[in-house]
């Protein structure tokens, strides 16, 4: 009786993992070998006996295709492009939450220790209303006659409104405002658990503010900035609401891409090929903050 | 003494400029709500008449009502199956491929979601195509949803299983309770907090997802983020403004009662360990 609870227990989370994530994630493996002219069957053997031969099918043409154009040679696609596009969002994304996020998670760890709970909330508080709307207030707020031209017309930053919708500016700020949260949460975990005696210790020894925040503060920060850049490089990589909302036709981002080969051009091999690309490019940072923590962890046991 | 006060300007100025940043879309959204034209820069004079708009735009009406359901039932689900899973995660020990178990639990947290919504798109064409089932529509938008949340509620429910005393459960067994009644009256009402926790993050996650949606709706089901989305990429609309203001007077509500609830259920823990106290 016990064994068989025990089973059943172990079963169902079983089940349902094999079954909506191995099984379509084979799918995907397979489909992204499939050649274009066979028919889109998902659950195409991969072996095939005729005539007491086996064969087996496996076409890489969705994968060169991705970096040859047959007209204009090796890496001129524009998927190797929006590739590239992508992790160049994800890292100057990155890069400006860290900007951001850094002196706020600071200056947060550093409040008034009863204001700290409310602060926090504030911080998560947008959080909880849709993804989808604040982003898509950006899309007035960054308009030609929008409100951010106004202050900026104002400020006597600029004479006429400038364009901010549908280019780098409008991706950036839609991606840096959804992802900040992510960066400043681990950074202020790590932040307010400083010892304070550390800085005292340099101050006694005649750092500068400067210095000591050089030296020590961002030093034994890192474990915080590592894990806060990773939060927002990888949503990043993948995005696929801002770039349709705020990018133009030039912000092609390669989730878009994916969604554009599978029901545009209904290219599924091309598109299974493009994802399991995307899959790698997601999971070689995080193999790599892995294999940080971990080594972080061994240091800290031998002391 | 000079420097100091200068750096704790320079703290708060910073501090607020990146709220400003946080809560000037939100604020933005709801002002321009009650705007009487469809001018997104200049408030022209205050209306309902984008809250008229959206009382009879029965695409977003229905549109959430249909997210409202998926929400309901992936949420739930998700919660189950991730009480199940933490349960194996923590309380089995080792068991045969729990590496396997445990990347699979908690991939969906960092797959982009647009390799999540098409390979769940591809196993249920290749489904419908063998056995004729299931259709695409409510239920594969409730399965895909269920999936993401899992990764995300299970995350909450372990770390509650992780620090419950485990003497109790013990102390339960010893006195001759099955092992399905342990669960069920000393586990469950223990981290009770925690699902409660878990299940309103995973009806966010859902309310709110549209890539996964948008891959697996049939045709004449989406959901409110779906026409919301759909609505968005066609320029302004005021009247998606009326619901975002609704939305977040809902989230508000419902963060404020979530908070109530759990200082109530800290009180009691204290009247309860401290009775003279109390």
């Amino acid at each position: 009786m016990h064994q068989r609870g025990r089973s059943l227990v172990l079963g169902i989370p079983w089940f349902w993992l094999l079954l909506f994530f191995a099984v379509p994630f084979f799918i995907l493996l397979r489909m992204s070998v499939t050649d274009m002219g066979e028919g889109l069957d998902p659950f195409a053997p991969l072996v095939q006996t005729q005539a007491g031969q086996v064969t087996l099918h496996l076409k890489f043409a969705n994968y060169v295709s991705l970096l040859l154009d047959t007209d204009l040679g090796w890496g001129q696609t524009l998927y190797l492009e929006s590739y590239v596009l992508s992790v160049k969002y994800a890292f100057w994304t990155t890069l400006l939450c860290l900007l951001l996020g850094y002196p706020f998670a600071y200056f947060l760890a550093r409040s008034e220790p009863h204001l700290r709970p409310l602060l926090l909330l504030m911080v998560m508080l947008p959080f909880w209303t849709s993804f989808l709307l604040r982003v898509y207030a950006w899309k007035g707020l960054l308009a030609d006659h929008g409100i951010v031209n106004h202050i900026l017309i104002f400020l006597g930053l600029t004479q006429e409104p400038i364009q901010l919708l549908y280019n780098d500016v409008s991706m950036l700020v839609g991606m840096t405002y959804v992802y900040l949260p992510f960066m400043v949460l681990p950074l202020y975990a790590n932040l307010v658990k400083m010892d304070n005696r550390l800085l005292e210790a340099s101050q006694d020894l005649g750092a500068t503010p400067w210095q000591s925040f050089w030296l020590i503060t961002v030093p034994l920060s890192r474990s915080g900035i590592v894990a806060g850049s990773i939060l927002v490089f990888i949503p990043c990589l993948g995005e696929f609401v801002i770039p349709s909302l705020l990018g133009g036709a030039e912000n092609m981002m390669i989730g878009r891409v994916v969604w554009d080969e599978m029901f545009s051009s209904n290219n599924w091999p091309r598109a299974s090929a493009l994802s399991v690309v995307m899959i790698v490019c997601v999971v070689l940072p995080l193999a790599w903050y892995n294999n940080y923590v971990a080594r972080k962890v061994e240091q800290e046991r031998l002391g | 003494m000079n420097v100091m006060g200068w750096r704790r300007h320079f703290g708060t100025g910073w501090l607020a400029a990146v709220f400003a940043f946080f809560y000037l879309p939100l604020f933005f959204l709801v002002v321009f709500s009650f705007n009487s034209t469809r001018q997104d820069s200049v408030f022209t004079g205050f209306s309902l008449r984008w809250y008229q708009a959206l009382w009879n735009d029965t695409r977003l009406v229905e549109g959430f009502m249909l997210s409202f359901n998926v929400a309901l039932m992936s949420a739930t689900l998700a919660t189950v199956l991730a009480t199940l899973a933490a349960f194996v995660l923590i309380r089995f020990g080792r068991f045969k491929g729990r590496t396997l178990f445990n990347a699979m639990l908690s991939s969906p947290l960092v797959m982009p979601e647009v390799i999540i919504g098409l390979s769940l798109l591809l196993l249920f064409v290749g489904m419908e195509r063998l056995l004729g089932w299931p259709e695409r529509g409510t239920f594969t938008i409730v399965l895909g949803h269920a999936l993401l949340g899992m990764a995300y509620a299970s995350v909450v429910v372990q770390s509650r299983l992780k620090e419950m005393d485990r003497s109790i459960e013990e102390a339960a067994l010893d006195l001759g309770c099955r092992p399905f009644q342990v669960f069920f009256l000393i586990t469950l009402p223990n981290i009770s907090q925690a699902l409660v926790a878990a299940w309103l993050l995973t009806f966010t996650l859902s309310f709110d997802d549209v890539v996964i949606s948008e891959f697996l709706s049939g045709p004449g089901v989406t959901t409110l983020p779906q026409v919301i989305f759909s609505y968005a990429r066609r320029g302004v609309n005021p009247t998606i403004y009326a619901a975002a203001t609704l939305l977040m007077v809902v989230v508000t509500l419902a963060v404020v009662v979530y908070g109530v609830y759990i200082a109530r259920q800290q009180r009691q823990k204290q009247v309860r360990f401290n009775p003279v106290n109390g």
